[in-house]
C-alpha cells in the first residue's frame, strides 16, 4: 500500500510545461537525495570490496570454509564458516521465538485489549525499542545468563535426544547461541510488534464485520479476515527484525562466549557472529586484520541484501492474494 | 520558609556558608586518606614543579595506562593550571604511529619501540630518536572462584595446561600437588579468557610460553589460541564472569581483581615459597628486570621465568615514548614537568593506590635522569 501511494500522487498531478521554479528546485532536490543515497551505497560497497580484495589475496586458508580467524598471525588464516553459522542460527532462533509472540501482542493490542489498556501497552512495547543494545547486553550477561541455567539443563535432560539441545558438560554458564537467540528475540520484538500492529489496524472494518456477520467467532474472524490481510505486513516486519538480529553487535559480543568452533550443540558456549567478530577484533587489529574484517563485513552486507530481496519477492507474490489493494 | 525578615535571611546565608565549609573540609580529609599516606592532599600539588610556560600537551596510545594517566592528569592539572594534558587512548600502535608523525608530545605504549619504529622516529626527533621510558608498572592476577578455596597456588606449567584444557578438573594431581591440605572439588575447571584481542592476553601467553615448561605450544599473541574454555569481553566482562561462575579461573590486571574482590592465586616460581600477586612483589620483578634499551632508551626485559624471592612473574611495564633530543621546543618544558611528576614518588604512589605497580626506586631514578636530560 505504501508503495502504491507515491505513484497515485504522481499520476494525479499533471506535468506542466512551464513548471514553476519551486517545482524544478524541489524536483532537483529530491532527485539529488535519491542520487546521494545511491552514491553512498556504492561508496560503501566499493570500499568494502576494495579492502576485502586486499585481504583475500593474502589469506592462506579458504575464506568460506575456514573456522579460525587469525589474520594477523605470521601465516594469515581467516574464514567465515563459524561466523555465518552463528549469525544465521542466532537470528533464526530469535525469529522463531519473536515472530509468534509479536503477532500475539499485536493482535492483543489491535483486537482484544480495551482501548484503555491497549494504548499504554503499545507505548510500553515501543519503549523496548528505545533501550540501547549495550543495556540489553549487560542485562543479558548479568541477569539472563545466570538465570538460564535451569532452562538449559532442563532442555538438556528432556530434549537432549534432538542432538542440538544436548550439552557436552554441565555447570558451564550458558553463554551460547541459544541464549543469544533469546536476547535477540527480545530486542527485535518491539520492531515486529509495532509494524504488525499498524498493519492489523489497517484491516478494513468491512472485512471484519462481514466475517462476524457470517457467524464467525472472534478467532475465526481473525483467522479469515485479519491474518490473511496482514500477512505481507507480518513478513516485512519480520524482515526488519531479522535485519536487526543479523546485524546486532554489542549485545552479542557481551553475552556470547566466542571461539572458533562450529558446533550444532546450541547449548554449548562458542561460535560467533559477523558483527560481534568485527566489534571484538577491530580495536587491536593490524592492517591485514582490519581488511579481513572488512571482507567479513562485505559478506554480512550481501547476506542482508539477500534477506531483504527475499522478503520483497515474498511480499510481491502475496500481494494480490492478501487484498492489500482494498 | 519565608525569608522576608532581613535578619533571618542573614542567618540562613550564614548557615549555608557554615555547612558548605564543613562539607568542603570533610571532602578534603576524605581525599587525603587514599593518596598513599605519604603526604596530605595539598602537599603533592606543592611538590609538582610546573613548567614556566604552560600549554597544550598532546599524548596518545596504550589504553592499559589510561587510568594511570587520568589519575596523574587530575593531580597535575590541579597544581599546574597553565598546562592541559590530552591523552587519547586508541591503543599502543596508534600512539606510536602518531608519535612518529609528530602529532603528539609523547606516546604510551605496552611494548618497546621496534628498530624500524626507532628509525622512523629520527625524522621527528631532530638530532635524536624515540626512547622508551618505563613509567606504568602493572601485574596480571590469576583470579579464581572455587567454593571453599581461598588460597590457591599454581605454577607456569599448570596454568598452561589449565588454559589449554589439558587439565580439566580442579582436583587434578598437578593442582593438588601444589596445594597440599586444600580441599579441591572434583568439579570441571571453567577457564575463562578474553574474547577480544588484548595486551593482557599477550602478556599472559608470553608468560605461559616462557614459564610453561613447554606445555604452552602457541606463540605470544593478543588473540587467544588456547583450546576450550569460555570467553568474555573486556577485563570487566571477565571479572564479572569469574564472579558469577563457580569453579572458574581467569586472568585480569590487579586493579580488576582488587575492585571485584576476587581471590588471586599465588605462583610457585621456584622461590622458597609461592609468590602472592601484590604490587610489592611486582616491583621486585621490575627491579630485577634487565635494561635492554641502548643509550637513553630504558626498554626492559622482564624475566617471566624468574626464581627470585618475592618476585611475581606475571608483571609488565608500559612505556612513555619521547624523543631523547629534538622534542618540540614549545612543549618540552611541560613534557619534562609532567613526566618528572609521574616518575616521582608521589606520582607512582598515586597510581599504586589504583592497582598499578609503583616503579622500584632505582629504576625510577634512572628514568628521572633521562627525563632531566630530555632536550
Amino acid at each position: 500500500m505504501t508503495s502504491a501511494s507515491p505513484a497515485d500522487a504522481r499520476g494525479r498531478t499533471p506535468r506542466r510545461r512551464d513548471s514553476r521554479r519551486g517545482d524544478s528546485i524541489f524536483f532537483n532536490l529530491s532527485r539529488g537525495a535519491g542520487v546521494l543515497l545511491l552514491v553512498v551505497m556504492a561508496a560503501i560497497a566499493g570500499f568494502l570490496t576494495y579492502r576485502s580484495a586486499l585481504a583475500l589475496g593474502k589469506n592462506e586458508g579458504n575464506f568460506l570454509t575456514t573456522f579460525e580467524w587469525t589474520p594477523d598471525a605470521a601465516k594469515p588464516v581467516f574464514g567465515i564458516a563459524v561466523l555465518t553459522f552463528g549469525t544465521l542460527v542466532s537470528a533464526l532462533i530469535a525469529m522463531i521465538i519473536a515472530v509468534p509472540i509479536a503477532v500475539g501482542i499485536a493482535l492483543f493490542i489491535s483486537h482484544y485489549a480495551p482501548r484503555r489498556i491497549a494504548q499504554p501497552f503499545a507505548y510500553l512495547v515501543d519503549l523496548l525499542a528505545a533501550v540501547p543494545s549495550i543495556v540489553y547486553g549487560l542485562w543479558g550477561v548479568l541477569f539472563l545468563v545466570p538465570h538460564m541455567g535451569g532452562l538449559t539443563s532442563w532442555m538438556d535432560q528432556y530434549l537432549g535426544w534432538t542432538y542440538i539441545f544436548s550439552q557436552s558438560s554441565s555447570g558451564v554458564p550458558p553463554r551460547n547461541l541459544f541464549t543469544v537467540g533469546i536476547l535477540l528475540a527480545i530486542m527485535v520484538l518491539p520492531i515486529i510488534t509495532a509494524v504488525t500492529r499498524e498493519v492489523f489496524r489497517q484491516v478494513p472494518r468491512m472485512h471484519e464485520e462481514a466475517a462476524l456477520a457470517l457467524g464467525a467467532t472472534r478467532w475465526e474472524m481473525i483467522r479469515t479476515a485479519v491474518l490473511p490481510f496482514g500477512r505481507p505486513g507480518i513478513i516485512s516486519a519480520s524482515m526488519l527484525g531479522l535485519g536487526r538480529a543479523l546485524g546486532e553487535t554489542i549485545a552479542v559480543a557481551t553475552v556470547l562466549s566466542t571461539n572458533s568452533k562450529l558446533t550444532l550443540h546450541l547449548l554449548d558456549p562458542g561460535g560467533g557472529t559477523f558483527a560481534e567478530n568485527i566489534a571484538l577484533k577491530f580495536n587491536e587489529a593490524q592492517p591485514l586484520g582490519r581488511d579481513a574484517l572488512m571482507a567479513s563485513g562485505l559478506v554480512l552486507f550481501v547476506i542482508t541484501l539477500l534477506v531483504n530481496g527475499a522478503a520483497r519477492v515474498i511480499i510481491a507474490r502475496r500481494k494480490e492474494y492478501s487484498g492489500a489493494a482494498a | 520558609m519565608n525569608l522576608r525578615n532581613g535578619r533571618s535571611k542573614a542567618l540562613a546565608i550564614g548557615a549555608v556558608a557554615l555547612v558548605s565549609t564543613l562539607s568542603l573540609s570533610a571532602c578534603g580529609t576524605d581525599d587525603n586518606t587514599p593518596s598513599g599516606g605519604s603526604s596530605s592532599g595539598a602537599a603533592p600539588a606543592a611538590k609538582i614543579a610546573c613548567a614556566d610556560k604552560g600549554g597544550q600537551l598532546l599524548a596518545a596510545g596504550s589504553t592499559a595506562q589510561t587510568p594511570a594517566i587520568e589519575v596523574w592528569k587530575a593531580a597535575y592539572g590541579n597544581a599546574c593550571t597553565g598546562t592541559s594534558l590530552t591523552y587519547s587512548g586508541g591503543g599502543s600502535g596508534a600512539g606510536v604511529t602518531q608519535f612518529n608523525q609528530g602529532k603528539v608530545a609523547f606516546a604510551g605504549s605496552d611494548g618497546a619501540l621496534k628498530q624500524s619504529e626507532i628509525d622512523t622516529s629520527k625524522t621527528v626527533c631532530t638530532g635524536g630518536q624515540g626512547i622508551d621510558l618505563p613509567m606504568v608498572g602493572g601485574l596480571i592476577s590469576i583470579v579464581f572462584n572455587v567454593e571453599g578455596v581461598d588460597k590457591l597456588v599454581v605454577d607456569g606449567p599448570t596454568l598452561a595446561k589449565i588454559f589449554d584444557s589439558q587439565i580439566t578438573k580442579w582436583n587434578a594431581p598437578e593442582i593438588a600437588a601444589l596445594n597440599p591440605g586444600v580441599n579441591l572439588p572434583a568439579a570441571d575447571i571453567q577457564a575463562i579468557h578474553r574474547s577480544e584481542d588484548s595486551g593482557t592476553t599477550q602478556n599472559l601467553t608470553a608468560y605461559l610460553g616462557k614459564a610453561g615448561g613447554g606445555a604452552w605450544k602457541y606463540p605470544a599473541a593478543k588473540s587467544w589460541s588456547g583450546q576450550g574454555g569460555q570467553s568474555a569481553n573486556g577485563s570487566a566482562g571477565v571479572a564479572a564472569l569469574v564472579k558469577q561462575t563457580k569453579n572458574s579461573i581467569s586472568y585480569v590486571e590487579l586493579s580488576y581483581a582488587q575492585s571485584n574482590k576476587l581471590n588471586s592465586a599465588a605462583i610457585a616460581t621456584g622461590a622458597s615459597k609461592p609468590v602472592e600477586a601484590t604490587a610489592a612483589n611486582g616491583a621486585t620483578t621490575l627491579a630485577n628486570a634487565k635494561i635492554v634499551g641502548k643509550g637513553a632508551d630504558l626498554a626492559l626485559d622482564i624475566d617471566y621465568a624468574t626464581k627470585a624471592e618475592g618476585a611475581y612473574p606475571l608483571t609488565l611495564v608500559t612505556y612513555e615514548i619521547v624523543c631523547d633530543k629534538g622534542n618540540k621546543a614549545d612543549t618540552l618544558p611541560a613534557l619534562k614537568s609532567f613526566l618528572t611528576y609521574t616518575v616521582s614518588d608521589e606520582g607512582q604512589q598515586a597510581i599504586g593506590a589504583v592497582g598499578y605497580v609503583p616503579l622500584p626506586k632505582e629504576l625510577a631514578g634512572k628514568v628521572k635522569t633521562q627525563i632531566d636530560a630530555l632536550a
